[in-house]
């Protein structure tokens, strides 16, 4: 396998659109003769979607939800970024460029990040075409805030729903190409197994999860934005369908899989509280512009918040970062309250939790401002919580929220299997080792709106693509593949759920390949998560048939999946020994305890090809930076 | 202070596909924590089910903090539950007291005919959607964005139009199957903002006719759809659809 | 937009509901105004009004009886599709139904519309047959013009208890209908400035108040007195 990033050569900031000029452009009239499956219908497969179709492609969409509104997208709450500078406070797209890739920990390409910057504008142009109602001023001006760390006001949202309002907005694009019959869509279907012919990704293998049909369907080009794999955690804040099967299945028949260890862990989200618990919710990371982080400085403190006087409380954050504070990316932060709670000072009923205070900030701007910035973050945090947050510190402790890493694609956004492209939060492109808060939804978008529409006509227009039907033998022998890993999950009649097995598999993950990681924990996970997999096929207990709705069996295969991608994810993260972004090795540390870069040995991507179950090849992408100088990070 | 725990009787709908009959089933939920999600206790119940060999319930369900629009049952007699602005995956059990018996059925309406169990299937919204539900421009082919201003008062009341999740709590609980909260909140976002002017009368004629071909009931001011609604969706949006249908009809 | 598309769509349907629901009311204050003629000590007073009406007028009465009769027609007819429709909309109900409470006008009148209304249409009938069309006693008045005496039909008809009740449950039954239907159809035709509808509502309901009582009050009257001789 080799790895070919085709970044086009000359100065950054032209790169894109002499790329855009410099690959194959599809003639009109014959787009209509390329059919291309769409997977996801995200702010990224979403946007794609209607996008191809709207050229003039023959689309088919696929979602596992029964709406193609409902991708995880939707979630996001606090903003998406753009370099508009409508603010005038110093942005440029070289800033939005510089932050994303300083963010990333100097572990993205400096090509793609720059690009990302470049096409920022672009989106937030079409979302305000296509009706998305963005907060204004009285004016009837952009209402811009600062976001996640950012010293720029370059945050555009629509109240704590910008994920939403986005979604929405590619979807109604989307929902008029149906309308138009250049997107044919389907919904409540599972992808199982890509279909690879001659070496080019032909097809699929879906299932109708209704009624359990095995489906085949055949194309020109493939195209996944499943999203990431953060539900491997079992705890995260993705939703119940997040899943991995749909990458996996792909990175087992030839797609790389690049920096699985790259894991965002997000430091404001409601701790949990119980065994039962099925999901972590996520508190916007704006709550970090008023709220105040600290913890008691006494280890085991256990008076109530109100009681601790402020002599006797430890801002932590404030401390250590003079200059960033509580705005410190997410990584330093989500580790920062980690390493408090491990010395003993965590709060709550588990001790694993930190507070954040509103009284300043109530005392500052007045109760009646707070309200109107974070009420809705409030009544929710009520809700879960059943504590007033006016009235005493929230409680906040870190959960996975957001995967950096992801199938291997090139400048075109194509993986090691050609045909095979992969966008939004399902590829490992633009951010590192780490993602700034109010750029996943660019990403999504920029993928979805700009780059794949443009960078898929160079593959549909320079391949020769022999004619397939679904009628070939490797149709049948993927269809065959899922429909035996099937038969076996329902056969085993084992002992154990799904479900234990998957918060077993989260707890391993979730101490050992964390938000510190250690060789000895690693290496840890790497010998009980095979020891899981083969006791999930032995003793894994699914209810129920195949031929019907059956939410269980669907949970079961993901399962099977996450137990194989998590030997993947521990391997990387031994492998990689430095600290970056959301990778944390406790050996690669500075005196001061901060993560400590080695650049010289690790300044590649780790694009990882599947040999068989439990071995994977290494390819290293090496990352040249000609236009920033690599520092470390210091957000002092 | 020590939590109390609680037991719940449970009547919930099942039906093993479409063309089933259906019918209730009582089952019993112990010693359930008040902070959990009334989905998370669902969870627990169809771990003891799959471990008894019975068959799991079938309920959906996806983001799990009230923002993707797929959950939804009638609780109580009530779409998403007893506490107003939620969704049935946002509600705690602490709503409901030691004992207390909750009656759990799908959303009911012959446009969201019944998948499984308390899974219906609501694409009708989304064919609502391709009818109108949108702006026509292309990927690309936009003006700057600060080139038309909106007013904030305008901004904000599309934001409260916009923030349907299209759960389809407003056509369960109203007393005539009726989509018009649905349809007058889009509707509503796209005419108050400059960017949805240019189609208006046609979108809300395309929506309109579209709704009425699902088999949607027509609209009776109850209002019970912003009662439950997890947005807390004003009818004003509805009165709004209306008086674009004026306009529209005298183009 | 097409006519037709209008007048059969879900909300063309909702519209001319609530236009001829508003007309209609307003028929109803005219008509509970003449009517309170008849708690007048002088019967001339109220036998004067039904000869202005029916004898002064001229052709002019047919014309407004033929309107307000096409606009009760086609209110009660879209009432009829509508109500039809909305049942078909849920084939199957719920076990169990609870109102939710907050934001919800959900009430006995709202959900009883199709009933009170077509209760209304069997009363209209039943109230032209016995007053309208009812015996014709003619009289002469003390100004010396002869004239029919619909009062002393009045009056014969509610010295019957049973009639009496009959009324007074016809009428309670359709202020619930108008306690929804006033601000209900301003709704219906897209008229919802907050505070305007917010007054629309207490409105609607103090008025269906007074009219009910109004109503109520004239049969019990002449039941309870014998009526001015």
């Amino acid at each position: 396998m080799k790895l070919d990033s085709k970044v086009p050569g000359g100065p950054l900031a032209e790169k894109w659109d002499k790329h855009k000029f410099d690959i194959k452009v599809v003639n009109p009239k014959n787009k209509r003769k390329f059919t291309v499956i769409v997977v996801g219908t995200g702010l990224a497969g979403g946007a794609a979607a209607a996008t191809l179709g709207e050229l003039g492609y023959k689309v088919k969409n696929f979602c596992i939800q029964d709406s193609p509104r409902r991708a995880h997208s939707i979630a996001a709450q606090g903003g998406i970024n753009a370099a508009k500078n409508y603010q005038n406070d110093g942005d440029s797209i070289w800033r939005l460029f510089h932050d994303t890739i300083k963010g990333g920990d100097y572990r993205g390409r400096e090509a793609n990040t720059y690009r990302l910057a470049q096409v920022s504008n672009a989106i937030i142009d079409q979302a305000v075409a296509q009706g998305v109602p963005f907060a204004r001023e009285y004016g009837g001006e952009f209402a811009n805030r600062s976001f996640g760390g950012a010293l720029v006001s370059r945050t555009f949202y629509a109240r704590g729903q910008t994920g939403q309002q986005l979604l929405l907005g590619a979807y109604s694009a989307l929902m008029r190409q149906v309308n138009e019959g250049t997107v044919e869509m389907f919904t409540r279907r599972e992808m199982l197994e890509l279909v690879v012919i001659d070496g080019k990704a032909r097809g699929i293998i879906t299932r109708n999860v209704i009624t359990g049909e095995l489906e085949r369907h055949v194309a020109d080009a493939v195209v996944l934005g499943t999203g990431g794999y953060g539900m491997a955690y079992y705890l995260s804040t993705n939703a119940i369908n997040s899943n991995t099967t749909a990458i996996w299945r792909a990175h087992r028949k030839g797609a790389a899989f690049a920096n699985p260890c790259y894991v965002q862990i997000h430091p404001t989200c409601i701790p949990r509280s119980g065994d039962y618990q099925s999901k972590l919710t996520l508190m916007s990371e704006s709550l970090r512009n008023d709220g105040r982080v600290w913890v008691p400085k006494k280890v085991g403190d256990k008076r109530h918040p109100n009681e601790i006087p402020e002599d006797e409380r430890d801002y932590y954050l404030e401390r250590k970062y003079p200059t960033f504070g509580n705005m410190v990316p997410r990584d330093v932060a989500s580790r920062n309250a980690k390493a408090v709670c491990d010395e003993g000072r965590g709060v709550g009923e588990t001790g694993l939790a930190v507070y954040l205070d509103f009284k300043q900030a109530i005392e500052d701007f007045g109760l009646q401002t707070i309200k109107d910035r974070y009420g809705n973050l409030f009544d929710m945090y009520k809700e879960i919580t059943d504590e007033n947050a006016y009235e005493q510190p929230m409680r906040i402790y870190p959960a996975v929220h957001y995967t950096m890493g992801g199938l291997w694609v090139d400048y075109n956004l194509m993986s090691t299997i050609p045909g095979l492209h992969v966008i939004g939060e399902a590829n490992f492109s633009d951010h590192g080792a780490n993602r700034l808060g109010a750029s996943a939804l660019m990403q999504g978008l920029s993928d979805g709106y700009f780059v794949l529409p443009a960078t898929i006509g160079d593959y549909l227009g320079s391949e020769k693509l022999d004619k397939v039907t679904t009628e070939h033998k490797a149709f049948a022998e993927a269809e065959n593949e899922a429909k035996e890993r099937i038969e076996e999950l329902l056969s085993i009649k084992g002992n154990k759920t799904p479900k234990q097995f998957h918060k077993e598999l989260g707890e391993i993950l979730w101490n050992n390949v964390g938000m510190a990681r250690n060789e000895k924990g690693l290496k840890e996970a790497l010998e009980k998560i095979p020891k899981l997999r083969e006791e999930f096929w032995q003793n894994v207990k699914v209810p129920g048939t195949a031929n019907s709705l059956n939410k269980h069996l669907e949970f079961a295969g993901r399962i099977a999946d996450y137990l194989e991608l998590a030997e993947l994810m521990a391997t990387d993260a031994l492998h990689r020994n430095e600290s970056c972004g959301g990778h944390f090795r406790e050996e690669s540390q500075t005196e001061e305890g901060e993560a400590l870069r080695k650049d010289d040995e690790f300044t590649y991507v780790a694009a990882w090809e599947f040999k068989e179950l439990g071995k994977w090849e290494l390819h290293k992408e090496p990352l040249v930076f000609e236009n920033v100088t690599l520092t470390q990070r210091s957000y002092k | 202070m020590e939590k109390k725990m609680l037991n719940i009787k449970l009547k919930v709908w099942r039906q093993e596909n479409k063309d089933d009959k259906g019918a209730f089933k009582d089952y019993e939920a112990k010693g359930v924590n008040p902070d959990m999600s009334f989905l998370e206790m669902l969870d627990e119940l169809n771990e003891e089910l799959i471990l008894k060999d019975e068959i799991p319930i079938e309920f959906d369900n996806d983001c799990r903090e009230g923002i993707c629009g797929m959950c939804g049952m009638v609780i109580n007699g009530t779409a998403h539950g007893p506490k107003s602005g939620s969704t049935t995956c946002e509600i705690r059990m602490r709503h409901f007291k030691d004992g207390d018996t909750i009656v759990m059925e799908p959303w009911r309406a012959k446009p969201f005919p019944v998948l499984k169990d308390l899974v219906v299937d609501k694409y009708a919204f989304d064919r609502i959607m391709a009818a109108g539900g949108y702006t026509s421009v292309r990927t690309g082919g936009v003006p700057e964005a600060r080139t038309s201003l909106v007013p904030r008062d305008d901004a904000e009341e599309a934001m409260d139009m916009a923030a349907c999740i299209g759960c389809g709590a407003c056509v369960a609980s109203c007393p005539n199957a009726s989509a018009s909260l649905f349809v007058g909140a889009k509707v509503s976002q796209f005419a108050l903002l400059p960017q949805g002017r240019p189609e208006a009368a046609k979108r809300v004629e395309a929506m309109v006719a579209q709704m009425d071909e699902e088999g949607f009931g027509a609209c009776s001011n109850h209002a019970e759809c912003e009662a439950v609604c997890p947005k807390e969706i004003s009818i004003k949006g509805i009165a709004r659809m209306r008086r674009e249908y004026w306009a529209a009809s005298i183009k | 937009m097409r006519f037709s598309t209008f007048s059969t769509s879900s909300l063309g349907k909702k519209i001319y509901m609530g236009v001829m629901g508003l007309i209609l009311s307003s028929f109803l204050i005219v008509h509970l105004l003449g009517n309170l003629a008849l708690l007048s000590g002088d019967k001339d007073h109220f036998n004067a009004y039904s000869h202005f009406l029916t004898q002064s007028t001229g052709n002019v009465i047919y014309v407004i009886e033929l309107i307000f009769g096409i606009f009760f027609l086609i209110h009660l007819l879209y009432g009829i599709v509508v109500t039809w429709g909305n049942w078909k909309a849920r084939p199957i109900g719920y076990k169990m139904v609870t109102n939710a409470k907050g934001a919800s006008k959900k009430s006995f009148g709202s959900t009883t519309m199709i009933y009170s209304g077509i209760l209304l249409l069997i009363f209209f009938v039943i109230h032209l047959l016995n007053f309208k069309y009812g015996e014709e006693i003619m009289y002469v008045t003390k100004d010396g013009a002869q004239i029919r005496d619909l009062y002393i039909t009045v009056v014969h008809f509610f010295t019957n208890i049973w009639n009496v009740v009959f009324y007074v449950v016809v009428i309670v039954f359709f202020g619930f209908h108008l306690s929804h239907g006033v601000w209900s159809a301003f709704q219906s035709i897209g008229v919802n400035a907050p505070r305007f509808i917010r007054f629309m509502q207490v409105f609607g309901s103090v008025f269906a108040f007074i009219l009910t009582l109004a109503f109520v009050y004239i049969p019990i009257f002449i039941y309870i007195t014998g009526g001015a001789q």
